[in-house]
Protein backbone atom coordinates (compact mmCIF):
# COMPACT_ATOMS: atom_id res chain seq x y z
CA UNK A 1 0.00 0.00 0.00
CA UNK A 2 2.66 2.48 1.04
CA UNK A 3 4.96 1.27 -1.70
CA UNK A 4 2.23 1.71 -4.28
CA UNK A 5 1.56 5.21 -2.97
CA UNK A 6 5.25 6.02 -3.20
CA UNK A 7 5.40 4.67 -6.71
CA UNK A 8 2.41 6.77 -7.70
CA UNK A 9 3.98 9.84 -6.11
CA UNK A 10 7.19 9.20 -8.01
CA UNK A 11 5.35 8.64 -11.27
CA UNK A 12 3.43 11.91 -10.98
CA UNK A 13 5.65 14.04 -8.79
CA UNK A 14 4.45 16.27 -5.98
CA UNK A 15 6.64 19.21 -6.79
CA UNK A 16 6.35 19.25 -10.55
CA UNK A 17 2.75 20.04 -11.35
CA UNK A 18 1.57 19.59 -14.88
CA UNK A 19 0.28 22.41 -17.01
CA UNK A 20 -3.31 21.38 -16.39
CA UNK A 21 -2.73 21.51 -12.66
CA UNK A 22 -1.21 24.98 -12.84
CA UNK A 23 -4.12 26.21 -14.94
CA UNK A 24 -6.57 24.59 -12.52
CA UNK A 25 -4.83 26.24 -9.59
CA UNK A 26 -4.85 29.70 -11.14
CA UNK A 27 -8.48 29.53 -12.23
CA UNK A 28 -9.35 28.09 -8.82
CA UNK A 29 -7.72 31.06 -7.08
CA UNK A 30 -9.71 33.44 -9.27
CA UNK A 31 -12.89 31.49 -8.50
CA UNK A 32 -12.26 31.54 -4.77
CA UNK A 33 -11.48 35.25 -4.80
CA UNK A 34 -14.63 36.03 -6.73
CA UNK A 35 -16.69 33.88 -4.36
CA UNK A 36 -15.19 35.68 -1.36
CA UNK A 37 -16.02 39.06 -2.84
CA UNK A 38 -19.53 37.77 -3.58
CA UNK A 39 -20.20 36.97 0.06
CA UNK A 40 -18.43 39.99 1.53
CA UNK A 41 -19.15 42.97 -0.73
CA UNK A 42 -21.56 45.59 0.49
CA UNK A 43 -22.84 46.47 -2.97
CA UNK A 44 -25.61 44.04 -3.77
CA UNK A 45 -25.45 44.28 -7.55
CA UNK A 46 -21.70 43.80 -7.47
CA UNK A 47 -22.26 40.58 -5.53
CA UNK A 48 -24.34 39.22 -8.41
CA UNK A 49 -21.72 40.28 -10.94
CA UNK A 50 -18.88 38.68 -8.96
CA UNK A 51 -21.00 35.55 -8.80
CA UNK A 52 -20.76 35.48 -12.61
CA UNK A 53 -16.97 35.40 -12.32
CA UNK A 54 -17.08 32.58 -9.76
CA UNK A 55 -19.51 30.47 -11.81
CA UNK A 56 -17.59 31.13 -15.02
CA UNK A 57 -14.37 30.06 -13.31
CA UNK A 58 -16.10 26.85 -12.29
CA UNK A 59 -17.10 26.29 -15.92
CA UNK A 60 -13.43 26.57 -16.88
CA UNK A 61 -12.60 24.03 -14.16
CA UNK A 62 -15.13 21.63 -15.69
CA UNK A 63 -13.45 22.11 -19.05
CA UNK A 64 -10.07 21.32 -17.49
CA UNK A 65 -11.61 18.16 -16.01
CA UNK A 66 -12.74 17.20 -19.56
CA UNK A 67 -16.41 17.53 -18.62
CA UNK A 68 -17.11 19.68 -21.63
CA UNK A 69 -20.89 19.40 -21.83
CA UNK A 70 -21.36 20.27 -18.17
CA UNK A 71 -19.16 23.31 -18.63
CA UNK A 72 -21.42 24.68 -21.33
CA UNK A 73 -24.55 23.79 -19.36
CA UNK A 74 -23.02 25.70 -16.47
CA UNK A 75 -22.44 28.73 -18.64
CA UNK A 76 -25.93 28.57 -20.14
CA UNK A 77 -27.96 27.95 -17.02
CA UNK A 78 -25.98 29.55 -14.21
CA UNK A 79 -24.30 32.47 -15.89
CA UNK A 80 -27.08 32.89 -18.41
CA UNK A 81 -30.25 32.54 -16.44
CA UNK A 82 -29.70 32.16 -12.70
CA UNK A 83 -27.63 35.33 -12.35
CA UNK A 84 -30.08 37.24 -14.51
CA UNK A 85 -32.91 36.00 -12.29
CA UNK A 86 -30.96 37.11 -9.21
CA UNK A 87 -30.39 40.55 -10.74
CA UNK A 88 -34.11 40.82 -11.49
CA UNK A 89 -34.82 39.80 -7.92
CA UNK A 90 -32.48 42.48 -6.62
CA UNK A 91 -34.18 45.10 -8.76
CA UNK A 92 -37.71 44.00 -7.88
CA UNK A 93 -37.00 44.06 -4.15
CA UNK A 94 -35.70 47.63 -4.56
CA UNK A 95 -32.19 46.77 -3.46
CA UNK A 96 -30.16 49.90 -2.89
CA UNK A 97 -27.69 50.74 -5.64
CA UNK A 98 -24.35 51.49 -4.10
CA UNK A 99 -23.12 50.64 -0.66
CA UNK A 100 -25.67 49.35 1.79
CA UNK A 101 -24.35 49.36 5.35
CA UNK A 102 -26.61 46.55 6.53
CA UNK A 103 -25.72 43.87 4.02
CA UNK A 104 -24.28 41.67 6.75
CA UNK A 105 -26.25 40.68 9.78
CA UNK A 106 -25.08 40.79 13.37
CA UNK A 107 -23.96 37.19 13.59
CA UNK A 108 -20.95 37.71 11.37
CA UNK A 109 -18.26 36.53 13.83
CA UNK A 110 -20.19 33.31 14.42
CA UNK A 111 -20.49 32.86 10.65
CA UNK A 112 -16.75 33.35 10.23
CA UNK A 113 -16.07 30.81 12.97
CA UNK A 114 -18.41 28.21 11.49
CA UNK A 115 -17.06 28.72 7.97
CA UNK A 116 -13.42 28.51 9.04
CA UNK A 117 -14.12 25.40 11.09
CA UNK A 118 -15.96 23.78 8.18
CA UNK A 119 -13.18 24.68 5.75
CA UNK A 120 -10.46 23.38 8.06
CA UNK A 121 -12.25 20.12 8.77
CA UNK A 122 -13.16 19.46 5.13
CA UNK A 123 -9.75 20.36 3.74
CA UNK A 124 -7.98 18.27 6.34
CA UNK A 125 -10.15 15.22 5.70
CA UNK A 126 -9.98 15.56 1.92
CA UNK A 127 -6.23 16.08 1.77
CA UNK A 128 -5.68 13.22 4.15
CA UNK A 129 -7.90 10.87 2.17
CA UNK A 130 -6.82 11.67 -1.39
CA UNK A 131 -3.17 12.52 -0.94
CA UNK A 132 -2.00 9.84 -3.36
CA UNK A 133 -4.81 9.89 -5.88
CA UNK A 134 -4.46 11.16 -9.38
CA UNK A 135 -7.05 11.73 -12.05
CA UNK A 136 -6.07 10.30 -15.39
CA UNK A 137 -7.10 12.92 -17.90
CA UNK A 138 -5.27 11.41 -20.86
CA UNK A 139 -7.64 8.57 -21.70
CA UNK A 140 -10.87 8.69 -23.64
CA UNK A 141 -12.88 11.90 -23.28
CA UNK A 142 -15.47 11.42 -20.58
CA UNK A 143 -17.65 14.45 -20.82
CA UNK A 144 -18.05 15.37 -24.47
CA UNK A 145 -21.53 15.99 -25.81
CA UNK A 146 -21.55 12.61 -27.54
CA UNK A 147 -20.65 10.70 -24.39
CA UNK A 148 -23.04 12.74 -22.27
CA UNK A 149 -25.92 12.17 -24.66
CA UNK A 150 -25.24 8.46 -24.75
CA UNK A 151 -25.20 7.90 -21.02
CA UNK A 152 -27.95 10.39 -20.32
CA UNK A 153 -30.43 8.94 -22.77
CA UNK A 154 -29.39 5.34 -22.33
CA UNK A 155 -29.19 4.97 -18.56
CA UNK A 156 -30.79 8.08 -17.12
CA UNK A 157 -33.90 8.60 -19.23
CA UNK A 158 -36.44 8.12 -16.46
CA UNK A 159 -34.82 10.54 -13.98
CA UNK A 160 -34.41 12.98 -16.85
CA UNK A 161 -38.13 12.91 -17.59
CA UNK A 162 -38.98 13.20 -13.90
CA UNK A 163 -36.74 16.24 -13.83
CA UNK A 164 -38.68 17.85 -16.65
CA UNK A 165 -41.88 17.34 -14.64
CA UNK A 166 -40.15 18.93 -11.64
CA UNK A 167 -39.13 21.93 -13.73
CA UNK A 168 -42.70 22.30 -14.98
CA UNK A 169 -44.01 22.15 -11.42
CA UNK A 170 -41.46 24.78 -10.34
CA UNK A 171 -42.51 27.00 -13.23
CA UNK A 172 -46.19 26.76 -12.32
CA UNK A 173 -45.38 27.29 -8.65
CA UNK A 174 -43.32 30.40 -9.36
CA UNK A 175 -46.12 31.84 -11.50
CA UNK A 176 -48.73 31.12 -8.83
CA UNK A 177 -46.57 32.62 -6.10
CA UNK A 178 -45.66 35.80 -7.92
CA UNK A 179 -49.08 36.47 -9.44
CA UNK A 180 -50.72 39.59 -8.10
CA UNK A 181 -53.93 38.77 -6.29
CA UNK A 182 -57.05 40.60 -7.33
CA UNK A 183 -58.94 42.77 -4.89
CA UNK A 184 -61.21 40.72 -2.69
CA UNK A 185 -59.63 37.43 -3.65
CA UNK A 186 -57.61 35.71 -0.96
CA UNK B 1 -4.23 15.85 -12.24
CA UNK B 2 -4.01 15.47 -8.52
CA UNK B 3 -7.47 14.80 -7.09
CA UNK B 4 -6.72 17.08 -4.15
CA UNK B 5 -6.93 20.23 -6.29
CA UNK B 6 -10.65 19.99 -7.20
CA UNK B 7 -11.54 18.49 -3.81
CA UNK B 8 -9.90 21.32 -1.85
CA UNK B 9 -11.36 23.95 -4.16
CA UNK B 10 -14.83 22.46 -3.64
CA UNK B 11 -14.37 22.37 0.14
CA UNK B 12 -13.27 26.00 0.26
CA UNK B 13 -16.12 27.11 -2.00
CA UNK B 14 -18.56 25.27 0.23
CA UNK B 15 -17.14 27.01 3.30
CA UNK B 16 -17.48 30.40 1.60
CA UNK B 17 -21.09 29.54 0.80
CA UNK B 18 -21.70 28.58 4.43
CA UNK B 19 -20.30 31.92 5.53
CA UNK B 20 -22.53 33.75 3.08
CA UNK B 21 -25.66 31.91 4.18
CA UNK B 22 -24.97 32.65 7.83
CA UNK B 23 -23.72 36.22 7.54
CA UNK B 24 -25.84 37.81 4.85
CA UNK B 25 -28.99 39.68 5.67
CA UNK B 26 -30.65 40.17 2.30
CA UNK B 27 -32.54 37.03 1.24
CA UNK B 28 -31.31 37.24 -2.35
CA UNK B 29 -27.70 37.31 -1.18
CA UNK B 30 -28.47 34.21 0.88
CA UNK B 31 -29.74 32.56 -2.31
CA UNK B 32 -26.49 33.49 -4.06
CA UNK B 33 -24.52 31.80 -1.30
CA UNK B 34 -26.69 28.70 -1.65
CA UNK B 35 -25.77 28.67 -5.33
CA UNK B 36 -22.09 28.74 -4.37
CA UNK B 37 -22.58 25.72 -2.11
CA UNK B 38 -24.43 23.82 -4.84
CA UNK B 39 -21.64 24.59 -7.26
CA UNK B 40 -19.06 23.26 -4.84
CA UNK B 41 -20.96 19.99 -4.70
CA UNK B 42 -21.15 19.93 -8.50
CA UNK B 43 -17.39 20.33 -8.80
CA UNK B 44 -16.91 17.42 -6.42
CA UNK B 45 -19.30 15.25 -8.40
CA UNK B 46 -17.57 15.97 -11.70
CA UNK B 47 -14.09 15.46 -10.30
CA UNK B 48 -14.94 12.13 -8.71
CA UNK B 49 -16.81 10.97 -11.80
CA UNK B 50 -13.80 11.72 -13.98
CA UNK B 51 -11.54 9.99 -11.47
CA UNK B 52 -13.63 6.82 -11.15
CA UNK B 53 -14.36 6.50 -14.89
CA UNK B 54 -17.82 5.23 -14.07
CA UNK B 55 -19.53 3.54 -17.00
CA UNK B 56 -22.89 4.98 -15.98
CA UNK B 57 -21.31 8.42 -15.43
CA UNK B 58 -23.50 8.85 -12.38
CA UNK B 59 -21.53 11.88 -11.23
CA UNK B 60 -22.01 13.86 -14.40
CA UNK B 61 -25.67 12.88 -14.68
CA UNK B 62 -26.22 13.94 -11.08
CA UNK B 63 -24.43 17.21 -11.80
CA UNK B 64 -26.82 17.96 -14.63
CA UNK B 65 -29.76 17.12 -12.38
CA UNK B 66 -28.36 19.34 -9.64
CA UNK B 67 -28.03 22.23 -12.06
CA UNK B 68 -31.65 21.81 -13.15
CA UNK B 69 -32.87 21.50 -9.57
CA UNK B 70 -30.86 24.62 -8.66
CA UNK B 71 -32.56 26.51 -11.48
CA UNK B 72 -35.97 25.41 -10.18
CA UNK B 73 -34.93 26.31 -6.64
CA UNK B 74 -33.80 29.79 -7.60
CA UNK B 75 -37.08 30.41 -9.42
CA UNK B 76 -39.25 29.32 -6.52
CA UNK B 77 -36.97 31.04 -4.00
CA UNK B 78 -37.11 34.35 -5.82
CA UNK B 79 -40.88 34.09 -6.15
CA UNK B 80 -41.13 33.57 -2.40
CA UNK B 81 -38.75 36.43 -1.67
CA UNK B 82 -40.71 38.75 -3.96
CA UNK B 83 -43.97 37.77 -2.29
CA UNK B 84 -42.49 38.38 1.15
CA UNK B 85 -41.13 41.70 -0.02
CA UNK B 86 -44.55 42.69 -1.35
CA UNK B 87 -46.33 41.71 1.85
CA UNK B 88 -43.78 42.87 4.41
CA UNK B 89 -41.86 45.56 2.62
CA UNK B 90 -38.49 43.98 3.35
CA UNK B 91 -36.40 41.10 2.14
CA UNK B 92 -34.07 41.01 5.12
CA UNK B 93 -34.13 37.59 6.69
CA UNK B 94 -33.57 38.74 10.26
CA UNK B 95 -36.53 41.10 10.19
CA UNK B 96 -38.93 38.29 9.34
CA UNK B 97 -39.55 37.26 12.90
CA UNK B 98 -43.26 36.59 12.85
CA UNK B 99 -42.86 32.96 13.78
CA UNK B 100 -40.06 33.56 16.27
CA UNK B 101 -40.81 32.37 19.75
CA UNK B 102 -40.57 34.83 22.56
CA UNK B 103 -39.89 32.64 25.55
CA UNK B 104 -40.42 35.28 28.25
CA UNK B 105 -41.44 38.63 26.91
CA UNK B 106 -41.26 40.66 23.75
CA UNK B 107 -38.09 42.49 24.72
CA UNK B 108 -36.17 39.63 23.19
CA UNK B 109 -36.49 41.28 19.84
CA UNK B 110 -34.30 44.25 20.60
CA UNK B 111 -31.58 42.27 22.26
CA UNK B 112 -30.98 39.73 19.51
CA UNK B 113 -31.11 42.12 16.58
CA UNK B 114 -28.30 44.63 16.56
CA UNK B 115 -29.99 47.13 14.30
CA UNK B 116 -33.53 46.86 15.55
CA UNK B 117 -34.81 50.15 16.79
CA UNK B 118 -37.30 48.77 19.19
CA UNK B 119 -40.47 48.92 17.16
CA UNK B 120 -42.31 45.64 16.96
CA UNK B 121 -41.94 43.72 13.73
CA UNK B 122 -45.52 44.00 12.67
CA UNK B 123 -45.67 47.75 13.01
CA UNK B 124 -42.46 48.19 11.09
CA UNK B 125 -43.67 45.99 8.29
CA UNK B 126 -46.89 47.92 8.06
CA UNK B 127 -45.06 51.20 8.14
CA UNK B 128 -42.72 50.29 5.31
CA UNK B 129 -45.25 48.44 3.17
Amino acid sequence: MILAAQAAAEAHGFLSPTGVEIAFLLVGLVTLGAALVTVTTRQLVHAALWLVVALGGLAVEYLLLTAEFIAWVQVLIYVGSVVVLLLFGLMLTKAPIGRSPDADSGNRPAAVAVAVAAAAALVWVVVDAFRTTWIDLDGAVQGSTKVTGEFLFRHWVLPFEALSVLLLAALVGAIVLSRKKKEGER
Amino acid sequence: MHLVYPAVLAALLFAIGVYGVLARRNAILVLMSVELMLNAVNLNLVAFDVWLRDTLHAGQALTLFTIAVAAAEIGIGLAIVLMVHRNKGTADVDRLRDTAEDPHDSSDETSTDGTSDGTPTGEKAEATA
